[in-house]
């Protein structure tokens, strides 16, 4: 590192967790983001302005100006535009440093999103339907990479990283289960605009320690947040020996 | 003693209160307790539930001084 970067990650290279080496990990890491609206745009920004090396961005739709409220990554002059552009332009603003590649598509299969997973380390799964999400998660149980997993509507939201790699870790899966309707969305049910900064900011911290192996992760606990009353709650999870995804793994 | 009943988020507008206690004179599922705080509702297949702050099913089993918890899915983002 250089005197630039040495400044830039100061503050990283003040915790002992952390460290010079810790802040050289993150550099070399790579990360793919599936969804860059609500959530994705905190868990971008975050993990750009962090140093992580290399951020695989996949997002299929342009920017709305619904959107705008909570999807911070994006300004009214970005109505329009593809929100994986442009979120690569206002990443590259926040830290040239960072590789940035792009992804215009929608996940819905498992096969469409490992063609992009070669040498990722973590997935962090910021989309916003059923379909997507259990394709993200069997992705990640059969490649073995860790998966970050957030969601949020209305007052609530929620948080769990899975650990493929890690024989009793449960999966997305044993959570879900893939028989379940769709659960409502934020265009009919509504969102406070915080929240998504909350749950995004929360999978960010996330990534980073399951990138630097240190700290407890919420691997096998489900962090359940309720901003109406400010009241948080973690409820164990477990590995289903039934799950139809993890339990041959 | 008494088994604690909690609504979590959505729920507990949709409920209209956060928490319930009701007597556990005899042992039953999680699907029995929201019946009995739901008048009779059935279970809703939308759910997801917790006894003890760990993640239960309908027919996990509830004793007296247990804690059943109720949440909603959420696929937001």
């Amino acid at each position: 590192m250089d005197d630039t970067q040495l400044l830039r990650y100061h503050r990283h290279i003040l915790l002992p967790q952390v460290d010079v080496g810790g802040q050289q990990q993150l550099a070399q890491s790579k990360v793919l983001i599936v969804g860059l609206g609500g959530l994705g745009s905190p868990v971008a920004m975050y993990l750009a302005a962090a140093g992580v090396g290399h951020l695989v961005l996949v997002d299929f739709d342009r920017v709305d100006g619904s959107n705008l409220q909570r999807q911070i990554l994006y300004g009214t002059a970005q109505i329009g535009q593809d929100k994986s552009e442009s979120a690569r332009s206002q990443l590259l603003a926040l830290n040239p440093e960072v590789q940035i590649t792009v992804v215009k598509q929608r996940i819905e299969a498992e096969a469409e999103l490992e063609v992009y997973m070669n040498e990722v380390d973590v997935v962090v799964d910021c989309s916003d339907n059923f379909a997507t999400r259990f394709a993200i998660n069997a992705a990640c149980v059969h490649q073995g990479i860790p998966l970050v997993s957030g969601a949020a509507l209305r007052w609530g939201g929620q948080v769990a990283v899975f650990l493929p790699a890690q024989k009793h870790s449960p999966c997305y899966r044993c959570l879900y289960d893939d028989r379940l309707e769709e659960a409502e969305v934020c265009s009919e049910a509504g969102i406070v605009a915080p929240l998504v900064g909350v749950i995004g900011s929360l999978q960010a911290v996330e990534v980073i320690k399951v990138l630097l192996g240190i700290g407890d992760s919420l691997c096998g606990r489900l962090l359940l947040f309720d901003a109406y009353t400010q009241i948080w709650r973690t409820v164990k999870l477990h590995k289903d020996s039934a799950c139809p995804v993890c339990s041959q793994n | 003693m008494a088994i604690r009943v909690k609504f979590f988020a959505s729920l507990r507008e949709q409920v209209g209160k956060s928490e319930v206690q009701i007597e556990a004179d005899e042992s039953k599922t999680v699907a029995q307790v929201w019946a009995q705080v739901c008048d009779d509702a059935p279970l809703p297949t939308q759910l997801l539930m917790a006894v003890n702050m760990e993640y239960g099913h309908q027919n996990t089993l509830v004793k007296d001084g247990d804690e059943v918890a109720f949440f909603p899915p959420v696929t937001g983002g």
